[in-house]
C-alpha cells in the first residue's frame, strides 16, 4: 500500500500483510480511526481508554477550537489577499491533526512547530497579533516561547525535530517528567535533519514525540513519491515505534498523541506520529496547486473534512444545539475581527529593532554594531559632502 | 449620523515579490453593497490566479482598471464608500491613513522572489565622505545637487559602466520591441527606466503621426495586446508551419455503419454512464491505423538528425477553452480499451474547459485530433501541432446523398482531413493510414483485418 492511501478503518487486532513478526515496529498499514468519515464511534480495545474522559463539553470544545482556528486560517488568506500579510501558509483541512495533538499537551510540555502549526500556537496561548506579526513581516518571531512553551515557527524544513530532540535530551539530564513535541510534514521526513534527529532520539531514550502530518504534498511533490513505503513505516528501521492515525479524526489523534506523551514522560523513549491528512488549500498563498493537483483528489478529502466528521458525531449525539452553534460562531467571529484589527492595526517596526532580542543579556558587539547602523541612517539626513554618487 | 468616506484597495503583492497582476474580471460593479472578504475580483500574477477578497464593507464606488489590464502593485484599483464609523475593517485608521496618501507615485518595488537573493540596492546611498586625497573634483558650490555634476569623478564611480537601471519586466519589454536601453533615458527615481519610458520611446522612435491616427480612429478598431496563450499558439503556429512542410489530404466516408455502431454501444450496460461520441470511435480508429502505418507516430529531431519512431502513442486532442487553444494528450492512449479512452476523452476535455490542464498534459503528444466537425465545419487544413508527424481533423457527420450498390442512398457521411509532414512521412504511408481510417469509420469490422 501506498503512503497516500488512507484507508478506512482498520482495527488494530488483525494483522495487515505488512505486519510482521520480524518487526513488531511495523504499523502493518493500519490507520487508527476512533470515527469514521460518517461521524459514527468507532470503537477500539487498546485506544478507547485514552479518550474515556472525552465528555459531551470537551467534545464541544474541540469543536469550537478547531471551527476558530478554521477561520483563523480563511481570515489571515484574506489579509494577504488585501496586502495585510505578505504571505500565509494556509492549514485548511489539517484542523484535527492541530487540535487533537495540541490538546493532549499539558502547560509544562514544550513544542517545537514548523510554519503550518497557527490552531497549535492558537491553542497553546499565543495572541492573534503574535500570530500574524511574523507573516506580516512586522518581526522576525512571534512570541515569547518561553511563555507559552512554544518554540517560534520554524520555516527551515525539519530543523525543529533536532532542536525537539536536543531539548528532550535536556529534560532527561534535568530529571523532569515533562515531554517534548516536534511538528513536520510529510516533506520533512525526507531531511536529513528528521533522519538525525531520529537517531538521537532513539539512542538517548529521548522524551520526544515526532508528530508528522502528512498531508500528502510537499509543496507540488506527492508524498507517494518520496516514500515508498508509508511514513510510520521510516522511524521503526530507527527502533522508533510508530502509530499511523487517522489526522482528520481528533478523537483518535488525541488517543495517540496521549500515548506518545505518556510513553515519553514515563521513560520510554520517543514515539513517531504519522497523522494522515490533507492539506486542502495552497502551500502558501504564494502557490497555485491547481497546477500540479488533481482536483478530484481534492474532491475525496473533502468529504472527509475533520469538522464536518466531528459535527455529524455531534449532531448524532444531539449535542450540536443552536446554542453552541450560535456560541462557536460567535467566538469564530470574534476571534476573526481581533485578528483583522490586531493586524491592520499593528506599528511598523523601526530600523534598529533589528538588533532587539539577538542577545538576552546586554552585548558589546551588538552594541557597536547598532551605534554604526545608527550613524549609517542618519547620514541620509546630511547635506551631501561629495560628487556624484 | 454617520458620515461615508471614499477608501481605496491598492493591488497588493499577491505573490512573494511580485510587482504586477492582470485584473481578470471583477465579480462586483460600481454601485454593490460588498461585505466584508467578499470576492470582488479574479487577478492572474505569475503564479496563480487568485480572488481578491474585500478589505472594506461597503459600496463600490470605482473600479479603477478594466478586465484584462496588468496593474502594477501599490496602483489603486477599487474605491469603496465605506461607513465612517462603522466600518468594519477593525484598523480602519491605520488603513485610512493609508488611503488618504496621495494617490500619484507608489514607491516602484523592483521584483524579488523569495529564493532569488535581495534585490542589489543603486539608489538611496548616503553620500559618501570626501577623503583627505581624493580632491580632483572641483566641488561644486555647497547647495548644488552632485547629481549635477557632469564630469563623474573618474575611478570610484561605477555608475556609468553599470548597464541602464530598470526592472526585468522592463527590460524583457525592450527586448520585445528590440530597443536598447541604453538610448532610453529613465524618469523613475534615480534615473530607473519604467514601463513608460520604454513606450514612449518605442513610439517616438516609429512614426508618431501614424500612431496619432491610430489613436484618433481607435473607435474603430481595438487593439489587443498579443500575450498570454494567444502569443503562445501564434509561436507554435508559425514554427509548426515553417518548419514541416505539410500535406494535407481528404477523404469523404459512408459513416452510417459507425453510426449505428455508437448507437448500439449506447445502448450496451457495459458502456453505461460513458460518453460516446464520433470522436470516441475515430480516436479509436486513429490508434488501430497506427499500428501499421507507425510513420504518422513519429518525430523529426532535427538537433540528433534523427528520426525518433514512437512506439507509444500520446494522442492529443485540440480543445478550445476559455484562455484559447490548447491540446493535451491522452498519455499512452494505445493500451486504452475504447472504454478507457472514452472515460480519458471525457476526463480530458472536462479539465481542459475548466482551464486546469496541467503542463504534463500539454507536453509529449505524439499525433493530434481535431475535432472541426463540432463547429459545423467538414473540412480543413490542420496544421501540425509542433513536433508531431500527423494530424486529423475530423468533419461533422451529415445526411448525404451517397452511392450503394450503385444507388442513390441518403447516408450518414464525414470527411477526414489529414496533414502530415512530409519530411517524415510519404505520400504513400500518408495516403494508406488515410484510407485505413476511412475504412473503419465505413465498416468498423474492418478492423478484424488490421490488428
Amino acid at each position: 500500500m501506498l503512503t497516500d492511501q488512507a484507508g478506512k478503518g482498520v482495527h488494530h487486532d488483525t494483522p495487515g500483510p505488512g505486519h510482521s513478526a520480524q518487526n513488531p515496529l511495523r504499523t502493518g498499514g493500519n490507520l487508527l480511526q476512533l470515527v469514521s468519515p460518517d461521524g459514527e464511534r468507532i470503537s477500539h480495545p487498546e485506544f478507547d481508554v485514552w479518550v474515556k474522559d472525552v465528555g459531551d463539553e470537551q467534545l464541544c470544545s474541540l469543536y469550537e477550537d478547531m471551527t476558530v482556528i478554521r477561520r483563523i486560517d480563511a481570515e489571515a488568506t484574506a489579509l494577504q489577499r488585501q496586502g495585510e500579510l505578505a504571505l500565509w501558509p494556509p492549514l485548511l483541512g489539517q484542523e484535527a491533526a492541530q487540535i487533537g495533538s495540541s490538546r493532549s499537551l499539558r502547560d509544562d510540555d514544550f513544542v517545537f512547530p514548523s510554519y503550518r502549526e497557527s490552531g497549535v500556537a492558537y491553542v497553546r496561548g499565543a495572541h492573534l497579533a503574535e500570530i500574524a506579526r511574523v507573516w506580516r513581516g512586522n518581526a522576525s518571531y512571534g512570541w515569547d516561547p518561553q511563555r507559552i512553551n512554544l518554540a517560534t515557527p520554524q520555516i527551515i524544513i525539519g530543523s525543529q525535530s533536532l532542536h525537539a530532540t536536543g531539548y528532550a535530551m535536556g529534560v532527561q539530564l534535568d530529571g523532569a517528567n515533562t515531554a517534548v513535541l516536534a511538528y513536520f510534514g510529510d516533506g520533512a521526513t525526507s531531511e536529513g535533519d528528521v533522519n538525525e534527529a531520529m537517531v538521537f532520539a532513539a539512542s538517548y531514550q529521548a522524551p520526544v514525540v515526532f508528530f508528522c502530518q502528512n498531508n500528502h504534498w510537499a509543496i507540488s511533490e506527492p508524498v507517494r513519491i518520496q516514500s515508498h513505503v508509508q511514513l510510520a513505516d521510516r522511524p521503526t528501521g530507527f527502533g522508533i515505534p510508530s502509530i499511523r492515525v487517522d489526522g482528520n479524526d481528533v478523537l483518535a489523534v488525541m488517543a495517540a498523541t496521549r500515548v506518545a506523551l505518556d510513553r515519553a514522560r514515563k521513560g520510554g523513549g520517543p514515539t513517531f506520529i504519522e497523522a494522515v491528512t490533507y492539506r486542502m488549500g495552497p502551500h502558501t498563498t504564494a502557490d497555485d496547486p491547481t497546477r500540479y493537483r488533481d482536483p478530484i483528489e481534492l474532491e475525496d478529502w473533502a468529504g472527509k473534512d475533520p469538522i464536518l466528521r466531528l459535527r455529524k458525531l455531534l449532531e448524532a449525539k444531539g449535542l450540536l444545539t443552536q446554542d453552541v452553534e450560535a456560541r462557536v460562531k460567535a467566538k469564530a467571529d470574534a476571534v476573526a475581527a481581533e485578528l483583522r484589527s490586531s493586524c491592520i492595526g499593528m506599528p511598523d517596526p523601526q530600523p534598529l529593532d533589528v538588533f532587539n532580542h539577538v542577545y538576552s543579556t546586554p552585548n558589546s558587539w551588538i552594541e557597536r554594531q547598532k551605534d554604526h547602523y545608527s550613524r549609517y541612517l542618519n547620514s541620509f539626513n546630511q547635506p551631501v559632502e561629495e560628487g556624484a554618487l | 449620523m454617520t458620515a461615508t468616506m471614499i477608501k481605496e484597495f491598492r493591488l497588493p503583492d499577491l505573490g512573494e515579490g511580485l510587482t504586477e497582476s492582470e485584473i481578470l474580471s471583477w465579480k462586483v460593479a460600481v454601485g454593490d453593497t460588498v461585505a466584508l472578504n467578499q470576492v470582488i475580483a479574479e487577478v492572474e500574477t505569475a503564479k496563480a490566479v487568485v480572488e481578491l477578497p474585500s478589505p472594506f464593507a461597503g459600496v463600490v464606488a470605482e473600479l479603477h482598471e478594466q478586465p484584462g489590464t496588468v496593474v502594477e502593485v501599490g496602483k489603486p484599483i477599487v474605491s469603496f464608500e465605506v461607513d465612517d464609523a462603522g466600518s468594519s475593517n477593525g484598523g480602519a485608521t491605520a488603513t485610512a491613513a493609508a488611503a488618504a496618501e496621495p494617490v500619484g507615485s507608489p514607491a516602484k518595488r523592483e521584483p524579488n522572489l523569495v529564493g532569488y537573493g535581495a534585490v542589489v540596492e543603486h539608489s538611496g546611498r548616503p553620500a559618501r565622505r570626501a577623503r583627505g586625497q581624493i580632491q580632483e573634483t572641483k566641488s561644486p558650490a555647497p547647495g548644488i545637487p552632485a547629481v549635477s555634476a557632469p564630469a563623474a569623478p573618474p575611478s570610484v564611480e561605477t555608475g556609468d559602466s553599470e548597464r541602464p537601471r530598470s526592472t526585468p519586466p522592463v527590460r524583457k519589454l525592450a527586448r520585445d520591441l528590440g530597443i536598447d536601453l541604453e538610448h532610453v533615458s529613465g524618469t523613475g527615481p534615480g534615473g530607473l527606466i519604467t514601463r513608460e519610458d520604454v513606450q514612449n520611446f518605442s513610439g517616438a522612435s516609429e512614426a508618431p503621426a501614424e500612431t496619432q491616427v491610430s489613436r484618433a480612429e481607435g473607435e474603430r478598431e481595438t487593439r489587443t495586446p498579443i500575450k498570454g496563450v494567444r502569443k503562445l499558439t501564434a509561436a507554435a503556429m508559425v514554427q509548426s508551419a515553417f518548419t514541416a512542410p505539410h500535406v494535407t489530404e481528404f477523404l469523404t466516408v459512408d459513416v452510417t455503419a459507425t453510426m449505428e455502431l455508437l448507437a448500439r454501444l449506447k445502448g450496451n450496460r457495459a458502456f453505461e454512464g460513458y460518453k460516446l461520441t464520433p470522436l470516441t470511435i475515430a480516436a479509436k480508429a486513429v490508434l488501430v491505423a497506427l499500428r501499421n502505418n507507425p510513420s504518422l507516430n513519429s518525430r523529426w529531431d532535427e538537433a540528433a538528425q534523427e528520426i525518433v519512431q514512437f512506439n507509444y502513442v500520446n494522442l492529443g486532442i485540440a480543445a478550445a477553452t476559455p484562455r484559447g487553444l490548447t491540446v493535451p494528450n491522452i498519455k499512452d492512449a494505445h493500451r486504452l480499451t475504447l472504454r478507457e479512452l472514452s472515460a480519458a476523452l471525457t476526463e480530458l476535455t472536462d479539465t481542459a474547459r475548466s482551464g486546469k490542464t496541467s503542463p504534463a498534459e500539454l507536453s509529449g503528444g505524439t499525433i493530434s485530433i481535431t475535432n472541426i466537425g463540432v463547429f459545423g465545419i467538414d473540412a480543413g487544413t490542420p496544421i501540425l501541432n509542433p513536433g508531431e508527424a500527423a494530424i486529423v481533423a475530423l468533419g461533422a457527420v451529415r445526411k448525404a446523398p451517397w452511392v450503394v450498390n450503385d444507388e442513390l442512398a441518403v447516408r450518414q457521411v464525414m470527411s477526414l482531413s489529414l496533414s502530415f509532414d512530409h519530411r517524415l512521412v510519404d505520400g504513400e504511408q500518408g495516403s494508406r493510414f488515410l484510407a485505413d481510417l476511412g475504412a473503419i469509420l465505413a465498416d468498423p469490422a474492418m478492423v478484424m483485418t488490421m490488428i
